[in-house]
């Protein structure tokens, strides 16, 4: 009986050991919700960012790179400070700022690493890094900082900084992790996706504490970060910081195009600053600094300020009614009829390129006429429709009224009317030619950006096409990876042999014409066209679009000079000088060169007396006169299709100097 | 015999190697823990070949005399002993420590074996009972007054011995009871728990035919429905009253392991999470994340069963598991060989030892146990357990190799 008990004490035991097997293979076969808890405590995700793509100008200049920082990160419970006094020194800090510093590393984890000081520079951090080994609990943690060295073209090249919130938000795919970097305007937002590289993860094993023991199964998972592509321009840095002196005290652009291949040679939007003011850790002071500046540097105006084309509206003009056969090259008008003064004086003895040439108003006044009537309708107001229909059909090819497409983020599309506009402002068949005729004049409702003169230029440089304008010619290497429709050619539908007619024209302007030498460039050729765009709120703006040379061109141009007056003179100026430095590499007239870079166009701001206007939308000065038309027109209510002009034509202006 | 000696040797190689990831050195640096328990092995060694040597009369004998030693160090500690973790129950003799109370077991087991093998020990008899209960409870109470309540629950591992040598069962089925009754208090409101209790005892009742219910078997229903109402209403207060905060958290762990993660749950919790990730294989050998990183408490102590299920899975751990299993049968059937009364009580009571330090430890770590301090055998790094445990088994094989040595000759 007793000795019975043994089987009884054993089948206890056993029943204990079958108890316990089974909850094993419960816990650790059935039940994986323990397995994944596992790898959540012990295994840590770290994000390896990746070195930020670079960006070339096109002879190989750097425009952007990162200059590596290092970030001073601080271990409470290691640190051992021999000398604090002598630590503050080295480091250049108050004894109080270390102490705060100190508490607050404290206060976070006295086992984890915590910031100490951020972004010090590879000299700063040279010179402390021997000194530095006397004191324990200090790491440091390469990170890297975009550097222009160029100090040039803040706009078009953009800044980077933290995520916004909204952003975090509103990521499709979930990438960025507050604290990212992410490019916020110009290429860096528009090519971020391929500057920014690919993230690498890295799976490390970490302690109890948090604090990292190493890589988990020897980085089998891990994916290494893939570094930035980086990318090649066609800006010329050397032109661009020629421009940016020229323009100094203007305010405006300059845009210059290589008209064989689209590429973007420079891009200056006056005034500008210094790109590296927003990279730094003082980003938010510059940046506040920069959005209250009257001026508005922040603006990108070759692509986001918009203008009347104001005379160099007129090579299109010509070009299109050539095309449609409204005129010929020979065609003469009289000034009878035309409601515009003639700045030439050289009435009914102008054919088509003499009138390119001394820009005649009234001659355009008739082509444009011609233009519209240049179909079977006989009821003008239905045939003032059509022809508009028409024109507008063959303008838009210039890219006139819509975005180019540049690979800029936030290209403005202008305006370009057509005869829906118009029955929408005055209602069908109440308009006709001689409601709309400040267009022929590039005045009215058109509205176009530097950037899109510049290709007009460019247009005509080419006899007819264009590659869409663009700044980056290369991804990853040079000429390679880009957008292909950036490698198609657009075609405008405009006969080459109009072409010569209007360049012999603008030529003839250069050395004869409206600019009248300021232009005139010693052993080439240039053909131009000056402006004036119609500022009913301060000193008209001078333009200048130009191309050179005139056979086999390197280079198209546009200039606006905000507030420069009434004439091409002062853009024109600008225009020659960056022309000359492209082609020769030096500049010759040193004169010019002088008298540019000391003229001040800047209109003097006043304190406003209203709150400032939110965008760029022109305030009516008064009830009755609209800005945005020419005088002849009859008052209107504002077209509702006009965003965009720049907010500093509605200042008061004093005059300064030339 | 020598098959036994080799589940040991295979078991502290095991144990070594198992042993060693946490501290990522040597595993001969002689400054971690894994050399120390290097050293321990070697000086175990040393005393296995001593056992061994000596004549298997001295711990006949001296069975008394060891067992007065161990209590005289069990005083002694209360007074000279360092404080480790609240326990005033070690000796430190420099780097090293010695935890008396690991060896009382071996002392009260001698002692047992010695004073039931005496011819008229009756263990049915209530004097004999209570003299066993006083061997029992000396040493027991001493480590109490330590403050190492988990080491004198083992001392409740000698009702298996004492049930084989003819303890009427009553004795254990009333303790299984109380534990039962303890466990069903935590988890089932107190009132459910009466009712149920009255329900059963009525219906016993009931069943009872009409001409067996004489008043003594009614008195019996009633009294033990009573006497359990009253177990509920004292756990109750036992659990708030009188056990220490951290006891009474162990316990409320056990009944509802979610209820505080991160705070008193976190032995367990982080326990399960070790064993449950290692899955069927394991994560490997030195390749455990939980237990290297030291997630787990006390992981080279009392936790090593993590580090088993975490780097060798459900199989490694159920080898473990079983090879104990087996060990615990090998000794109940070698006891029952045994010629000596003297020789069975010590085999059953190193049976009954091992198997409540594995219940326990193994217990805890898979959250069927409250979590009590006491080490794995063999596994758990420490001299004092290691040398105890590995006294404890070899006076029994040297017991034991002396009736194969009869045998033989």
């Amino acid at each position: 009986m007793i000795e019975n008990r043994k089987y009884i004490v054993i089948g206890v035991f056993c029943l204990v050991g079958l108890v316990y097997l089974s909850r094993l293979f419960y816990l650790q076969i059935l039940d994986d919700s323990y397995s994944l808890e596992s790898s959540s405590n012990s295994i840590k995700r770290v994000i390896e960012i990746p070195y930020r793509g670079q960006i070339y100008d096109r002879n190989g200049k750097f425009m952007v790179y990162n200059t590596p920082v290092y970030d001073l990160y601080v271990t409470p419970q290691k640190v051992q400070i021999p000398d604090t006094a002598a630590f503050c020194q080295l480091l250049s800090l108050e004894r109080t700022e270390f102490d705060s510093i100190m508490a607050a590393a404290k206060a976070h984890s006295y086992r984890k690493p915590s910031l100490f000081l951020r972004q010090l520079s590879k000299e700063d951090f040279a010179r402390i890094q021997d000194a530095l080994v006397d004191y324990r609990g200090f790491e440091h943690v390469t990170s890297s900082m975009r550097t222009y060295p160029a100090h040039t073209m803040a706009n078009a090249l953009g800044y980077v900084s933290e995520v916004s919130r909204k952003q975090l938000e509103e990521q499709e795919t979930p990438y960025y992790r507050q604290g990212d970097y992410i490019g916020r305007s110009g290429l860096e937002e528009q090519y971020e996706s391929v500057l920014r590289g690919q993230r690498g993860i890295k799976f490390v094993m970490q302690n109890v504490h948090g604090v990292v023991k190493g890589s988990w199964k020897d980085g089998a998972f891990d994916s290494l970060a893939i570094a930035g592509k980086n990318l090649h321009t066609g800006i010329d840095v050397e032109i661009q910081q020629y421009a940016d002196t020229l323009m100094q005290n203007k305010v405006g652009s300059v845009v210059a195009i290589e008209p064989s291949t689209g590429q973007v040679l420079c891009m200056v939007s006056a005034p500008t600053y210094d790109p590296n003011a927003l990279s730094s850790r003082f980003f938010s002071k510059s940046y506040s600094k920069l959005a209250k500046n009257p001026y508005k540097p922040l603006i990108n105006r070759p692509v986001m300020a918009s203008y009347r084309p104001g005379s160099t509206f007129k090579l299109i003009q010509a070009l299109v009614a050539l095309q449609d056969g409204a005129v010929s090259p020979g065609s003469i008008f009289s000034h009878a009829g035309s409601p515009m003064k003639c700045h030439c004086n050289r009435s009914g003895r102008l054919n088509l390129s003499g009138a390119v040439q001394y820009s005649c108003n009234p001659y355009f006044y008739h082509v444009f006429r011609r233009l519209l009537y240049n179909n079977a309708e006989r009821n003008t107001f239905k045939a003032s429709a059509m022809g508009l229909h028409h024109w507008h059909d063959m303008v838009s090819k210039f890219g006139i009224g819509s975005r180019l497409g540049i690979d800029l983020p936030s290209e403005l599309r202008g305006s370009l009317p057509d005869a829906d506009l118009y029955d929408k402002l005055y209602g069908e068949k109440h308009w006709k030619f001689s409601t709309v005729y400040s267009l022929s004049i590039g005045e009215g409702e058109l509205l176009i950006s530097p950037l899109k003169m510049a290709n007009v230029a460019a247009i005509i440089a080419n006899r007819g096409w264009f590659y869409t304008p663009h700044i980056v010619s290369g991804i990853g290497e040079p000429g390679k990876g880009i957008d292909p429709k950036y490698l198609e050619k657009h075609d405008v539908g405009i006969d080459p042999r109009h072409f010569e007619i209007v360049a012999e024209g603008m030529q003839g302007a250069v050395e004869h014409g409206t600019t009248t030498l300021a232009a005139v460039i010693p052993g080439i050729t240039m053909c131009g066209k000056t402006g004036t765009s119609q500022n009913k709120k301060g000193k008209d703006h001078s333009i200048f679009v130009a191309f050179a040379p005139r056979e086999n061109p390197k280079i198209a141009i546009a200039v606006f000079v905000e507030n420069a007056g009434w004439g091409g003179i002062a853009a024109a100026s600008v225009a020659s000088l960056v022309i000359e430095k492209y082609i020769k590499r030096r500049v010759d007239n040193h004169a010019l060169d002088k008298k540019v870079k000391e003229a001040n166009y800047l209109p003097a701001i006043s304190p406003p007396k209203k709150p400032a206007p939110k965008r760029f939308v022109e305030p009516p000065k008064d009830s009755t006169a609209k800005p945005m038309i020419v005088k002849t027109v009859p008052a209107r209510p504002v077209a509702p299709a006009q965003p965009e002009t720049h907010s500093l034509a509605s200042r008061p202006v004093t005059t300064n100097g030339n | 015999m020598l098959y036994m000696a080799c589940v040991l040797m295979g078991w502290l190689n095991v144990y070594a190697a198992v042993y060693s990831p946490e501290t990522q050195t040597n595993l001969f640096d002689m400054s971690t823990e894994a050399g120390k328990q290097l050293m321990w092995i070697g000086t175990t060694v040393l005393l296995i070949i001593a056992i061994l040597v000596i004549n298997y009369r001295f711990w006949d004998t001296f069975a008394f005399v060891i067992y007065g030693i161990t209590i005289l160090l069990l005083l002694l500690v209360l007074v000279a002993g360092s404080n480790v973790n609240g326990s005033r129950s070690w000796f430190k003799l420099g780097a090293f420590s010695l935890q008396p109370a690991e060896f009382a077991k071996l002392g009260t087991a001698l002692a047992l074996a010695r004073y039931i093998d005496y011819p008229n020990v009756n263990l049915t008899k209530l004097k004999d009972q209570l003299s066993c209960a006083g061997i029992i409870a000396l040493p027991a109470l001493l480590i109490i007054a330590s403050n190492e309540t988990g080491s004198m629950l083992v001392f409740a591992s000698f009702i298996i011995m004492l049930y084989r040598e003819g303890l009427p069962g009553f004795y254990p089925l009333i303790a299984i009871v109380i534990v039962a009754l303890f466990i069903l208090t935590l988890i089932v409101p107190k009132l459910i728990l009466f009712g149920v209790i009255l329900a059963l005892g009525l219906l016993v009742f009931f069943l009872t035919p009409r001409y067996q219910r004489s008043v003594q078997n009614v008195m019996v229903i009633g009294i033990t429905a009573v006497s359990m109402i009253a177990i509920v209403a004292g756990v109750d207060f036992f659990v708030n009253s009188v056990l220490q905060k951290h006891q009474q958290n162990r316990i409320k762990v056990l009944v509802n392991p979610a209820a505080d993660p991160l705070g008193v749950g976190w032995n367990v919790t982080q326990a399960k999470i070790a064993i449950g990730s290692g899955r069927l294989q394991g994560k490997g050998f030195l390749e455990g994340t939980q237990t290297k990183l030291d997630f787990v408490p006390a992981q080279s102590t009392d936790f090593i069963f993590c580090t088993i299920g975490e780097e060798h899975g459900f199989i490694g751990s159920a080898v473990v598991l079983i090879m104990f299993v087996f060990l615990l049968c090998r000794i109940v059937i070698l006891a029952e060989k045994q010629r000596t009364r003297f020789a069975r009580v010590y085999g059953y009571s190193v049976a009954g030892i091992l198997f409540f330090h594995l219940m326990i430890n193994i217990g805890m770590t898979i959250g069927l146990m409250p979590v009590i301090g006491i080490p794995l055998p063999f596994f758990s790094y420490g001299g004092s357990s290691l040398w105890s445990f590995s006294i404890l088994l070899f006076i029994f094989l040297k017991l034991d190799s002396r009736r194969v040595g009869m045998f033989t000759r």
